[in-house]
């Protein structure tokens, strides 16, 4: 998108007033894209090592498993993890089991309108703040290859909403725990936040939007499509709100579950 | 209460300029406006400043304080403390006049490009009907008072002066989003517009032109984004293109 600036180029530019400060702000504007670096990079971090950790992600008795590791496909699945089948053999330990999935989570999630503001910000810091210069001396912005393909975000959102629906697949496996019809604990709780905020965040999308009813111009033609727009409209007014709560929740969900399935806590819990 | 406040005032024109300090009186409920048209009476009776309303509607006293774009009309004294220094410059992405006046032709030029909204076909000038559930999406853009803001802290011109002739800027995206969610615009196709004659795809979504719209338009999330989308319907998607060339749509 950009190479490294070399001269004096934009609020430099001829003509314009002469101040040589890259920005006058006094507030704290460096905060915001800090923080949003921090917690990105920590939770990247914890996610790969998860992903990779290929261990600790199904609780058996409660059957809790780790969004991480769902749909679990492959020979080297915990007996009973693997509830749509095994699929392929033995993974390696570079080949995460949920393979099938976590590409297209990952390409929802860089691809998100949101997250695309974000990373631009913090990462690559185009621009870093409102009124602060970023340090390329040329841009031009999602016109060409690699991130032209950010256009494609509205496929990763189908499959997105698939893997959502495996989410609460797996929601419902963990109200039927081994050897009883019922039974729920905290586990259950924490999967149950984990699949609202999950829903939230990618039923707000903005290419769910616009497929709702976003592309028409006669909303009084579609009054389905609209009252489901207004709905969708009210969740994508807070799409930043529900994409930071999801990546708590999932944080969460698979880091209880891992402590209850290496037997580091016991999880309260009640079966009939 | 009244104090005395420090400013710092850019004063200059296109072939230079700088900072300049003052010292001047405030009165309990003014604006930045105010004080700039007291250091203008008492202590530099040339300064030029753009302004017309007083009101936040007009769009005139645009200009950068402490480093941030605002309203000179609407920022009210209030907001800083009495031994905070006030910088005021002019805004930074528009060839500077004199002072805080700058040069905002650039914004007309590409409102110039815009072809204009053309009804349907045997649709006459008192006989359009339109729903208001059809035309409330197009409406929030209509309270755009032209400050030029979004265009003056818009990184894509703002840090690349060679962009000014292939980008339009948020402004100008939000007509096109107007004329394009319109029910009754069937004139040009203004996201192919927005795509190839605007410059929608080099917008990176990073929202400054809505944080700092005075009439609080949800730029990116009701006008950029959408046209983003209606242009993947037409370029990107072969699904949609696809649909639209079995139903006889360009």
């Amino acid at each position: 998108m950009t190479t490294t600036r070399s001269m004096p180029v934009g609020t430099g530019s001829p003509g314009r007033a002469s101040i040589a400060a890259r920005t006058l702000r006094k507030d704290n504007w460096w905060r915001a894209p800090l923080v949003t670096f921090i917690l990105l990079a920590a939770w990247v971090i914890y996610a790969t090592v998860r992903v990779f950790f290929q261990s600790a992600y199904f609780a058996p008795s409660e059957h809790y498993l780790s969004p991480f590791y769902s749909p679990c496909v492959t020979s080297s699945c915990q007996n009973g993890s693997a509830e749509l089948g095994t699929w392929f053999g033995h993974f390696p330990i570079i080949i995460p089991y949920a393979i099938i999935t976590l590409p297209f989570l990952l390409g929802f999630r860089l691809s998100c309108y949101y997250y695309r503001k974000a990373y631009y910000r913090a990462f690559w810091l185009s621009p870093p703040a409102c009124a602060v210069a970023e340090p390329h001396g040329s841009y031009s912005g999602e016109t060409r290859f690699p991130l032209i393909v950010q256009n494609a975000h509205r496929y990763f959102w189908m499959v997105a909403a698939l893997i959502s629906i495996l989410n609460t697949w797996d929601l419902i496996q963990a109200f039927r725990p081994e050897g009883h019809a019922f039974g729920f604990g905290l586990g259950t709780f924490v999967m149950l936040v984990n699949v609202a905020m999950l829903w939230l965040y990618t039923l707000g999308c903005h290419s769910c939007r616009h497929i709702t009813a976003g592309r028409l111009n006669h909303f009084s033609k579609h009054p389905v499509r609209y009252r489901a727009w207004t709905w969708v409209s009210w969740m994508n007014a807070r799409h930043m709100q529900f994409a930071w709560a999801s990546l708590a929740t999932l944080a969460l969900t698979d880091g209880y579950i891992a402590l209850v399935a290496a037997k580091i806590i016991v999880d309260p819990h009640v079966s009939f | 209460m009244t104090y005395d406040a420090h400013f710092r005032v850019w004063r200059g024109d296109a072939d230079g300029g700088d900072l300049q300090d003052f010292t001047v009186e405030v009165n309990e409920g003014e604006v930045v406006l105010d004080i700039i048209h007291r250091l203008q009476a008492t202590q530099a009776n040339d300064l030029a400043v753009r302004w017309n309303c007083k009101a936040g509607k007009c769009g005139s006293c645009s200009a950068e304080i402490n480093g941030r774009p605002r309203l000179m009309c609407m920022t009210r004294m209030s907001n800083f403390t009495e031994d905070e220094t006030v910088t005021v410059t002019p805004m930074r992405t528009f060839p500077v006049m004199k002072d805080l006046v700058t040069d905002v032709s650039f914004n007309y030029v590409k409102a110039e490009q815009i072809p204009a909204f053309a009804p349907p076909e045997g649709v006459a000038p008192g006989e359009y009907r339109m729903a208001q559930v059809d035309v409330q999406r197009s409406q929030e853009f209509r309270k755009c008072i032209e400050c030029f803001m979004c265009q003056n802290v818009c990184h894509v011109i703002r840090d690349h002066e060679e962009n000014k002739e292939a980008f339009a800027g948020p402004r100008f995206f939000i007509r096109a989003a107007e004329l394009d969610m319109h029910p009754l615009d069937a004139g040009t196709d203004r996201a192919e517009f927005a795509r190839d004659a605007q410059g929608v795809g080099m917008c990176n979504i990073t929202k400054c032109c809505t944080e700092v719209c005075p009439e609080h338009i949800k730029i990116t999330d009701n006008a950029i984004i959408p046209m983003k989308e209606r242009v993947v319907d037409r370029r990107y998607d072969p699904l949609t293109i696809l649909a639209r060339k079995v139903r006889g749509k360009k």
